[in-house]
């Protein structure tokens, strides 16, 4: 049977009831991996297949003697190449971290080990999470699964990928402008950026420390909150990490939404948004209304300077994280170098891609004496009006929606040889890692058979409600867990 | 504003890479595209507005000043992954020369 179908919840209750073991849903998804993974490229690292299944075959024996097991213990899910991972190859798609093996696992490598979770193998990125298409991966490209010749977004397009294509039951990516939420609007499934601080972010590969978060992509909202039910609470080895009490998110599903409040930004259906777009996402909107919501539209008039904002910020902080790449003490190192600081330049020049370089170059810029104050200082002000643009509206409002991705996925080369035009791809994420807020993105109709998104952003920390008010969407929505017929080359 | 070829130049040396003839050329190009799209800011009154750096308004979060003895098993898993490494130490270049 082609268990991979069922969403994560579907196989963990499968699992449960003994209708299913871990080795066949984990056969199952090797099986389609098989077929479509050619095709998709989604892993950069698959795991040894054997080794994998013997995994599954511990937590069934563990099963099987009546351990008490976590509710996702058998499932078998992808990480982005991001995330660390003991002995496994992290590279964040980068030539500069081609073999490195980290020491130890991230905090939600940790997480997912103790539920017992079956990781099938590391997903591919753009080169150090920049990028919206996993074009700038050092390997290669993934592939959208509802159209090949299309990207599936990014930088978490290989974890959206697989998601989407059946290859696991869901996987983990990082958002630091919309890395999780764009893929997931551009490959049909559930992406969620947590609030800042929810998830501890100890073993991240650090892009932009401000603005990263690791979020789950995953089948339908009931699989996203049980991930977040695993990954979030607080870690005192990440110190933006939020100590509060842990919730239970998936108490919030099949709660009434009567009376909660929606605004709609008319800012954010504005500039550059493909028309078709709107009237899927609007259409979607409009049954909220059936679900006894007032919705109202809003002005959030300092939307428009987020994207140089962003930019600003998220190069300043990533040319300082991306200094420890020298050659020094782990990955690639450059041949002959004849003294310690061309050892330095030589490897950093050739062990990262053009757009790490261009980031890194921008934001060395934007720091250096001279131009701190006109741009890395007036991006820091910027960011204020902002958050208080968000917290206006939350005063009055439950929750703003918007599209998530102002196109559906996109050609690939395409957009490659102009970066303005792919930063453009993310105007509608990237305000809610400058504003800290929790946002998801949906799934809610297609244009031309290509997935549209649609972008929720609550308070921060009311991913409870979030879930709430998606669970609900969703099921008037029709369009959970759907998966693409991927063209398999070779006759399936 | 513009930025010239030579100003990037210094940037690169900044932030340590080594760029190649036609890298200092695109990069000029793009950087200028990018910039002029990012004076968009200069239009914001921006005056009295604090700057935010940090969206949790956390307090320093301490520990105690006291080194960590675990972790030390992991050494050789370490140096392992280093490209060179010597006698327990990662071994660079000179460091002490004059540069050219």
């Amino acid at each position: 049977m082609d268990y991979y179908k069922m969403s994560a919840a579907e196989a963990a209750g499968a699992l449960q009831n003994k209708e299913v073991t871990s080795q066949e849903l984990t056969a199952s998804v090797l099986r389609r991996i098989g077929e479509v993974e050619e095709e998709i490229q989604g892993f950069i690292t698959l795991l040894d297949e054997n080794e994998t299944l013997l995994e599954a075959e511990k937590i069934d024996k563990a099963r099987a003697s009546g351990e008490s097991l976590s509710l996702l213990a058998g499932v078998p899910m992808a990480l982005k190449d991001n995330l660390c991972t003991r002995g496994i190859p992290t590279t964040c798609a980068s030539k500069i971290l081609r073999k490195y093996r980290p020491p130890y696992d991230a905090h939600v490598v940790e997480k997912l080990k103790e539920t017992g979770t079956v990781l099938v193998g590391k997903a591919n990125l753009d080169e150090f999470a920049m990028g919206s298409s996993t074009e700038n991966s050092a390997y290669y490209t993934t592939r959208n699964p509802w159209d090949t010749t299309r990207v599936p977004g990014g930088s978490s397009g290989g974890s959206a990928a697989l998601v989407a294509a059946g290859e696991v039951f869901f996987a983990l990516g990082s958002d630091t402008g919309g890395s999780v939420r764009q893929p997931a609007s551009l490959c049909g499934v559930v992406g969620l950026k947590p609030t800042y601080g929810l998830v501890s972010r100890y073993g991240l590969i650090a892009f932009a420390s401000s603005l990263d978060q690791i979020g789950p992509l995953t089948r339908d909202i009931r699989d996203c909150a049980l991930v977040m039910d695993v990954i979030a609470g607080h870690d005192p080895r990440d110190s933006t990490s939020v100590p509060r009490e842990k919730e239970n998110y998936t108490d919030y599903l099949g709660r009434d939404v009567k009376g909660l409040k929606v605004a709609l930004p008319r800012d954010y259906f504005e500039e550059g948004i493909n028309a078709e777009v709107k009237k899927v996402v609007m259409e979607a909107v409009r049954k909220c209304s059936g679900l006894g919501m007032e919705i109202e539209e809003v002005s959030m008039p300092y939307t428009s300077c987020a994207l140089p904002a962003y930019y600003l910020v998220a190069t300043a902080e990533a040319s300082s994280n991306l200094a420890r790449y020298d050659g020094v003490q782990y990955g690639y190192r450059a041949a002959e170098a004849k003294n310690l600081l061309s050892l330095y330049k030589k490897t950093r020049n050739e062990g990262f891609g053009p757009e790490v370089k261009r980031r890194i170059m921008l934001g060395t810029y934007s720091l250096s004496s001279g131009y701190y104050d006109a741009y890395y200082l007036q991006s820091l002000k910027a960011r204020t009006l902002i958050r208080e643009d968000f917290q206006k509206v939350f005063e009055n409002y439950d929750f703003i929606v918007t599209p998530t991705s102002p196109t559906v996925a996109f050609k690939a080369g395409e957009k490659t040889d102009d970066p303005l035009t792919m930063y453009l791809s993310d105007i509608c994420t990237i305000t809610a890692n400058l504003a800290g807020v929790p946002a998801i993105s949906i799934p809610c109709g297609f244009v031309d058979g290509m997935p549209v998104g649609l972008q929720v952003l609550g308070r921060p920390f009311d991913e409870g409600r979030i879930f709430q008010f998606c669970y609900a969407l969703e099921s008037l929505l029709g369009v959970r867990n759907q998966l693409p017929e991927v063209n398999v080359k070779r006759g399936g | 504003m513009s930025v010239s070829r030579k100003e990037v130049e210094y940037v690169a040396s900044l932030a340590r890479l080594d760029l190649l003839p036609e890298e200092k050329e695109s990069i000029t190009q793009q950087f200028n595209v990018i910039l002029d799209y990012i004076q968009r800011l200069k239009e914001l009154n921006l005056s009295g507005v604090e700057p935010t750096t940090h969206v949790q308004q956390l307090k320093n979060v301490f520990r105690e000043d006291r080194s960590e003895e675990k972790g030390r098993e992991l050494l050789p898993e370490v140096l392992e992954e280093a490209p060179d490494s010597a006698r327990g130490l990662f071994k660079v270049p000179p460091v002490i020369e004059e540069e050219s």
